[in-house]
């Protein structure tokens, strides 16, 4: 069974539908005592980093989250649900983050090094570029998904890094450390290869789960 | 790298998809919903639903309508028409809307696109514009209440106080083009987009594939959104973007 995480700033519906067409038991929630029966969890999340961090820490959430992912069950976080993975973000003034990957969220630049000019929202169907072998990507080409963000992660370890996208800079768009997973994009928008993403975390979470 | 998106829209009155010609003489276009599904299945990037519907029931319909195709569309939504409050923002993303987009509510009222941006994030919030040359002021000029209204607004300068403001798109509509069918606006569409740094979409005037690629080429647009073309079977998604492709342009 898994978990959506509801902290009031999710793109909930979505990631609920998406999970229902694809046949996966689910359930959404934001008392811990349910979150906690869940054999792996999605975070989601839009708006800014700033508001979520602040209602996860008021909420209780945050330090549930922290044992939640100690006990080694899967968790994966969806665009800003992914940037909260990570020690820090520059959005707004500075403020910090659950701390799972190394990394700080900061603002896509609106030029790259050579100078052109991009747009910001990073906003549309860019292309993945693998860079790892993962479980979360078994079976899949490098095609389009769909981004919508104005904030990335920079300083990321690139032993967590499974694959990015390029833009005005290079951005980490899969990443993975131990049982935390993360997508920058919306896997539930993403059409095919998004719903594809969507399976193979929820089969690594059954596997995980019939392996404990 | 980034794809050129192509953008369905649905102007839905009443709970049915309809079209007109330069915001008049409206047909009847199908269900928004079997609509919604074909499109997807074409490989359209996005869709953009704007409720047209000439009264408070008729907007109620809608949010059913946002929610039937919510739970269909793999694909990101944009709802526009008749949002004037953070309330009707809330509504219409509760049931399943990736994107709202303001139109007269936000000339009204241009507070609205800064309270929807620090609520929502910028990426849930588009102004839509709709611009019609005017001699006099040598200019497009702003018009709102679906075309019916000038405005003092000029559209290059409406369009960089919308994204001051916290506009995180620019759905940019000629008038003077719309359902002409004979291309999209370049010299307006340049415009704008060379004045704001984000996405620009397009809209009003296609009638081919190529009109696609004048549009991404010559006008820098970052997305091209059309309605009557797709709806009557003229052409599909599939073919533009298998077109754009030939062409050398990015698409997915």
């Amino acid at each position: 069974m898994i978990g959506i995480v509801d902290y009031g700033m999710g793109n909930l519906f979505s990631v609920d539908k998406a999970l229902e067409r694809i046949g996966v038991p689910h359930f959404i929630s934001s008392k811990r005592e349910e979150l906690e029966s869940a054999d792996g969890l999605i975070l989601p999340g839009v708006g800014s980093f700033k508001d979520a961090m602040h209602i996860l820490k008021e909420t209780g959430l945050a330090a549930f989250l922290d044992g939640y992912v100690q006990s080694g069950k899967p968790l994966l976080g969806i665009c800003l649900g992914m940037q909260l993975l990570f020690e820090e973000s520059e959005e707004n003034g500075f403020s910090k983050g659950l701390g799972y990957l190394p990394g700080t969220v900061k603002e896509i630049p609106s030029r790259n090094e050579a100078g052109e000019a991009f747009k910001v929202p990073h906003m549309g169907w860019n292309q993945l570029i693998f860079k790892r072998d993962s479980q979360l990507l078994e079976g899949l080409e490098e095609e389009n998904v769909y981004f919508v963000h104005s904030y990335f992660v920079d300083g990321i370890d690139e032993n967590d890094l499974i694959a990015s996208a390029q833009y005005s800079v290079m951005v980490p768009a899969v990443v993975e450390k131990d049982n935390v997973y993360g997508m920058q994009f919306h896997p539930e928008k993403s059409s095919r290869l998004g719903m594809a993403l969507l399976k193979n975390f929820t089969e690594l979470v059954l596997e995980k789960e019939s392996q404990s | 790298m980034i794809t050129k998106r192509i953008i369905p829209c649905l102007d839905v009155k009443e709970g049915r998809v309809v079209k007109g010609v330069q915001f008049l003489e409206l047909r009847d276009a199908g269900d928004p919903v079997e609509l919604a599904k074909v499109y997807d299945e074409q490989g359209a990037d996005e869709l953009v639903f704007l409720d047209i519907s000439a009264s408070q029931e008729g907007r109620k319909t809608m949010a059913d309508v946002v929610r039937e195709v919510a739970s269909q569309l793999a694909i990101p939504f944009t709802v526009g028409g008749g949002i004037g409050s953070l309330e009707d923002m809330k509504r219409i993303l509760r049931a399943g809307a990736d994107k709202v987009s303001l139109n007269t509510a936000a000339l009204l009222n241009p507070e609205l696109i800064s309270e929807g941006a620090a609520y929502f994030g910028r990426q849930c919030i588009v102004v839509a514009i709709d611009a019609k040359y005017d001699e006099n002021l040598g200019t497009w000029r702003v018009f709102t209440h679906g075309g019916r209204k000038a405005t003092d607004w000029d559209v290059v300068g409406w369009a960089q106080k919308a994204v001051e403001l916290g506009a995180g798109e620019i759905l940019l509509t000629s008038m003077d083009a719309d359902g002409e069918k004979s291309g999209f606006n370049v010299a307006l569409t340049k415009a704008v987009s060379e004045a704001v740094s984000v996405p620009v979409i397009a809209s009003g005037g296609a009638g081919n594939a190529q009109h696609f690629e004048e549009v991404f080429n010559e006008a820098k647009a970052d997305a091209a959104l059309a309605a009557s073309i797709f709806h009557y079977k003229e052409t599909s998604v599939e073919q533009v973007k298998q077109f754009l492709k030939e062409k050398g342009v990015a698409v997915r």
